[in-house]
Parts: C-alpha cells; sequence; structure tokens
C-alpha cells in the first residue's frame, strides 16, 4: 500500500475512502450488470429452444410434407402455407378492424378531445386494453360469429371461421394501436399546429396535414406493434378459428383454418397432442421459429420508426 | 359576389361572415363526428361485450351465489367451480413478484444508472425491448422446452412429468420481465440529474445515490411498472397451456410449497376450458369465470392508475 503522503495529514489511502463501502459498490453493480445480462440469456435460451426443436424436426421430417395439402400433424403433414395463409388472413382481418379505428381514436383524442375527456379517455383506453385474449375469444365464439359474421354472411358460414377471429383480434390489438398512435400524435410541438392555424387552416386540415405527416413514424410503428401482437395472437384464434385437429390450405376468411399460434396449441394440448417419436411434436417448435422470426422483424423495423420520432423532437 | 368594373369583390356581409367564422363548415363537422364514432366505437364495442358477459354471468353467481368460489373443476356443470384457479393465479402472481420484480428493477437500474453508452448497452436495451414483443405463446414454448423438459427433475420428477407450478410460474415471471424493466427505466430516466448530483456532491457512491435519492424519487413509477406487469400475468393464457397448466389440477392442501412441484391451474385457463365445453351451463359458468378474472384485472389495473395520477409529478 503507497503511504506517500501528499499534504499534512491527508493520505492516497484516505483519498480512496472506505474500502467496505467499496466493496459494497462493487457488489451491488455487479448484482445489477447480472440481472441486465439475464434478459440476453432469456433470448439466447428461447433461440436456442426454437432452434433445437426445430432442427430436430426438420431431420425428422419428410421434406415434400411442408408443402402439401393441409396442416395434419397426426397424419404427418406440415405444410407450412396453411397456417401462414391463416395468420396473414386474420392479421389482415384485425388491422382492418384495428387500424381505422385506433388511429381515428388516436386523433380525436390528440387533437379534438378537451384536456379533462383525454385525461379521463386515455386511462380508459388503456384499461381496456387489457381485457385479457381469452375474453375476447369468448366474444368471438359467443356473439361476433352468431350475431355479426352469420348474419352478414349467411347461416351457411361454420360457426368456427377466421372472419370472426380476426375481428375479435382487431377488437383486443384497437387500444393498443390508438394508445401508441395517440402518444406520438401528442408528443407533435403545438408550435406547428399554431404556424397551421396562423396560415389560416382549420382543425382537419392541421390534424391531416400537419400533424399526422409529422407523427408519422410513431403512427407507422403502432400499425407494426398492432400487426405483430395481431399475429402472435394465440388464444382467440385456439377458441374461435376452427383449426383444432388441422386444417386444409384455405384462403376463405368465412370458413375455419389454422394459424402458426393456434397449431401450437393444438400441437402441446388437447386432442391433438402428440409425444412420439415422430416429427408432430417437435414440429411446435419449428412453427415457434417461424412465429418468432415474423414477430422480430416487425419489431426491429418498429422500433426504427420510434427511434426515428425521438431523434426529431 | 358582386361584380363592379368586371372584377369580382367580396361584398361586406361575405368577409364579415368570413372572418367572424359563422357558417359551418360541413367538411370539418363531418370529420369530427368520424373521427369522435371511430373512438366510440373502439370504446364502447369492448364495454357492450364487457356487459354481455355481465348478463350471462350474474344469474349464475346469483343462484350459485359464492359456491362457485368454493367447488373446484368438475365433470357436472352444476357442480363446478373457479376456486383453483384463483387460487393457482394468486400463486403464479407471487411468482411474478418475488422474482420478475426485483430482477427487473435490478436490470433497470443497471441500464439507467451504471452503464454507460457503449455498444453492449445499446444492444442489452435493443434485446430487451424485443424481448416485451416476443408474443406470449414463445415464451410458453420456452418454458416448455427449458422448465418441462430440461429440468424435468427438478420442477416436477415423476407423474407430473416437469409441468408443475415451478415451471408456470418461472414461465410467467419471464414473460413480463421485460414489462418491469422497461417501465422501470422509464421511471428512472424521469429522475432529474441534479437530485443524483446532490447526491454525488456529498460524497456518496453512485449505490448510495441510487439507493437513498434515485430510488425514493422513481418509487410510485416503479410501483405503477409492477403492477401492471401483475395485471399482464394474471390475463395471460398461451403460455401456460404450454407449460401444461391442466383444468381442475391443483393441490390446494399443503398450501403455496406443497403445491410447488404438483400439476397446476389459473383462472384464465380454467375459463378457456369452460369455453370449449359445448352445454350452456358450462358457459354460463364460463361468463361468470370472466367476470371475476375482469373484476380483478381492472381492480389491479385501477390501482396502478390511481398510483400514477396520486404520485405523477413533473420536474
Amino acid at each position: 500500500m503507497a503511504q506517500a503522503v501528499i499534504e499534512g495529514s491527508v493520505t492516497l489511502d484516505a483519498l480512496r475512502g472506505d474500502v467496505r463501502r467499496l466493496r459494497r459498490e462493487r457488489v451491488m453493480r455487479g448484482l445489477f450488470f447480472a440481472t441486465a445480462a439475464l434478459s440476453v440469456g432469456i433470448t439466447l435460451a428461447i433461440i436456442l429452444s426454437l432452434a433445437g426443436g426445430a432442427a430436430d424436426f426438420l431431420s425428422k421430417v419428410q421434406l415434400s410434407t411442408l408443402w402439401s395439402e393441409g396442416w395434419f400433424p397426426r397424419r404427418n403433414l406440415f405444410d407450412i402455407k396453411t397456417i401462414v395463409a391463416g395468420t396473414i388472413i386474420v392479421a389482415t382481418i384485425a388491422m382492418f378492424v384495428a387500424a381505422p379505428l385506433g388511429l381515428g381514436a388516436a386523433m380525436y383524442l390528440s387533437e379534438y378531445a378537451k384536456p379533462r375527456a383525454r385525461r379521463f379517455l386515455k386511462p380508459v383506453l388503456e384499461t381496456l386494453a387489457s381485457v385479457p385474449s381469452v375474453v375476447l375469444g369468448f366474444f368471438a365464439l359467443r356473439i361476433i360469429s352468431p350475431d355479426i359474421v352469420q348474419k352478414l354472411f349467411g347461416s351457411s358460414v361454420p360457426i368456427f371461421n377466421l372472419m370472426s377471429a380476426g375481428l375479435a383480434v382487431g377488437l383486443l390489438v384497437t387500444p393498443l394501436v390508438a394508445s401508441v398512435a395517440e402518444d406520438s400524435m401528442h408528443a407533435v410541438p403545438a408550435v406547428l399546429r399554431e404556424a397551421s392555424y396562423g396560415l389560416g387552416a382549420r382543425r382537419r386540415a392541421t390534424s391531416v396535414h400537419v400533424v399526422a405527416p409529422a407523427a408519422v413514424s410513431g403512427i407507422t410503428a403502432a400499425l407494426l406493434l398492432g400487426i405483430s401482437r395481431a399475429i402472435g395472437e394465440t388464444m382467440i384464434v385456439a377458441i374461435a378459428a376452427g383449426g383444432t385437429g388441422g386444417s386444409l390450405f384455405n384462403l376463405n376468411p368465412l370458413k375455419g383454418g389454422q394459424t402458426m399460434t393456434a397449431a401450437i396449441t393444438s400441437l402441446a394440448t388437447g386432442s391433438d397432442q402428440v409425444r412420439s417419436a415422430g416429427p408432430a411434436y417437435p414440429s411446435l417448435f419449428f412453427v415457434g421459429l417461424l412465429l418468432f422470426v415474423f414477430t422480430l422483424g416487425l419489431n426491429l423495423i418498429s422500433e426504427r420508426f420510434v427511434r426515428r420520432v425521438r431523434k426529431r423532437f | 359576389m358582386a361584380t363592379r368594373d368586371g372584377i369580382e369583390r367580396a361584398t361586406k356581409a361575405e368577409v364579415q361572415a368570413a372572418l367572424t367564422g359563422k357558417r359551418r363548415r360541413v367538411g370539418e363537422t363531418v370529420f369530427t363526428l368520424v373521427l369522435l364514432a371511430t373512438l366510440i366505437i373502439a370504446l364502447a364495442v369492448l364495454v357492450a361485450l364487457l356487459l354481455d358477459v355481465a348478463r350471462s354471468a350474474v344469474p349464475v353467481l346469483r343462484t350459485r351465489g359464492g359456491e362457485i368460489f368454493r367447488n373446484g373443476y368438475s365433470a357436472l356443470p352444476e357442480g363446478a367451480g373457479i376456486k383453483q384457479g384463483i387460487i393457482g393465479s394468486l400463486y403464479l402472481m407471487a411468482f411474478v413478484l418475488v422474482l420478475a420484480i426485483p430482477l427487473g428493477i435490478g436490470a433497470a437500474i443497471y441500464m439507467e444508472e451504471y452503464a454507460r453508452d457503449t455498444r453492449l448497452t445499446r444492444f442489452i436495451n435493443t434485446n430487451i425491448r424485443n424481448l416485451a414483443g416476443v408474443p406470449a405463446i414463445v415464451y410458453g414454448i420456452l418454458g416448455l422446452a427449458v422448465f418441462v423438459e430440461l429440468l424435468k427433475s427438478v420442477t416436477g420428477p415423476g407423474s407430473v412429468q416437469g409441468k408443475s407450478l415451478l415451471a408456470g410460474g418461472f414461465t410467467i415471471a419471464l414473460m413480463v420481465l421485460p414489462i418491469v424493466i422497461i417501465t422501470t427505466q422509464e421511471a428512472l430516466r424521469a429522475v432529474p440529474n441534479s437530485i443524483r448530483e446532490g447526491g454525488f456532491g456529498v460524497g456518496a457512491t453512485r449505490w448510495e445515490v441510487i439507493r437513498s435519492h434515485v430510488l425514493p424519487n422513481a418509487a410510485p413509477g416503479i410501483l405503477t411498472g409492477s403492477v401492471l406487469s401483475m395485471a399482464r400475468a394474471l390475463g395471460e393464457t398461451a403460455p401456460l397451456i404450454m407449460v401444461g397448466a391442466v383444468t381442475g389440477f391443483l393441490a390446494t392442501s399443503g398450501g403455496f410449497l406443497a403445491a410447488l412441484r404438483q400439476r397446476f391451474t389459473a383462472l384464465p385457463t380454467l375459463v378457456f376450458a369452460y369455453v370449449k365445453k359445448p352445454q350452456q351451463d358450462y358457459q354460463d359458468l364460463a361468463a361468470a369465470a370472466i367476470l371475476v378474472l375482469i373484476v380483478l384485472i381492472f381492480a389491479v389495473n385501477l390501482t396502478a392508475i390511481l398510483l400514477r395520477n396520486r404520485y405523477e409529478r413533473r420536474w
């Protein structure tokens, strides 16, 4: 230990401070770093478990069955386009509901509602965003399918169909889209609006031609997040889309179909539960990997859009 | 328009009307109404659906009373209840409380208070944000691979096959972890630097500053985020189904510790099971279970919102 005297009684040791305090400092920092590093560990674990199972699946499956007439794991038919098409149909219907409703509600809350109304309505919207998806699955089966879809398209439509599931997913995603889009419109500086009013523009012109373009990154991010959530939504499709036991390749939203998420749940549970040496069980990891890659891509793009908003204002 | 000398000029009345803006602009009004309609539809549809659930649920609650809270899963709809579901969900909350919240707060403290802006920090941050966007069911697959299969001997040996409360609790905790981290990061970021500098100025170490200056000021925000993550965990079903939450299997006799390595269930899982049954009685029971679930979730959410409004501070 250096005992160099600097000035009078002040030693380097004294400047270094209490050893116990410094040790505690290092310990705390280490602990916090470990918890932060855990998040990377979780990602690695997700990727490894998905990839491990997927590799197992690909080694067992006959590759020709990946492009066949339908998704029937028990009959060793693993047609990827069936579940991808089902997922895309449900997500598209959902966004036809969620995009206009969510963005319209966001614009009303941010540009038209009085501050007091906004303070009340925003939490209501956020609370509705927490309605569990099983509950919306119940609605899809009990109300949306018999009372809306079958009334509109005729009673020849089966009770389990992609349309009802898509509409319910849309309702589930709407509060999320509205909330994220509202945040970004609300963050547009008032100066821009005032400049527009100063030029004689009315509220509609200001909202549509000034606020919306200024918030376009956030709005895009809201829509992408909505799509990503719609793709990953599981319970509604598992209850209402009619994919239990598998499904033929089908592009008609008024029929039953299978999505990636519903395929995973029915492989892990219920009547389709399969645990044999065959490719059926590991196929759920393969579908999971597909789903993970899809949503990861969407999330990365929307993250980029969100960051652009932060940079600008 | 009045024409004089061949030039179009506005009359005094027209100028006045334009200036005072008394004229109703049809386009403006229609646009406002359309926007209002989208908001009303977005809110009202969900509210209407909830009211419909209440309509089927209230008669069940009225005729069967507290019985459905005392009875468990049953093959006979008249005798079936939701007791195990409620207890199972409370057990899962305990995992969130003990695992996800402390770990999440720790990670957020590192990211906001210790980490410098390096490539590694940015990578971890992006990683956390992406974890928050990973679908719940993928966490279910993670739980299936790691807690149910890999760690079978720890989580639930023998006939439980790893599909135990321990596996479910860990899976749910991992799923809400990124939400806790992100909300805590925001709460920490909202604490102004001058407060930290006050602490450093009197010679405190970083941990001392965090403990005595930063955390107390960020506590309301952290609490709100933690409560929201519990609400999220309450409603999630898909990952639990993946790790084998089964209707009606929950050892309620020996308490929490005895139940850890046994099979488990949760309220939303029970809802899923009842919804899938064709009998009307089960459908009504599902509605009653949904009502209980939603009341629980909204109560938790309301707590979070009230906390936020009560302690919201602008620096």
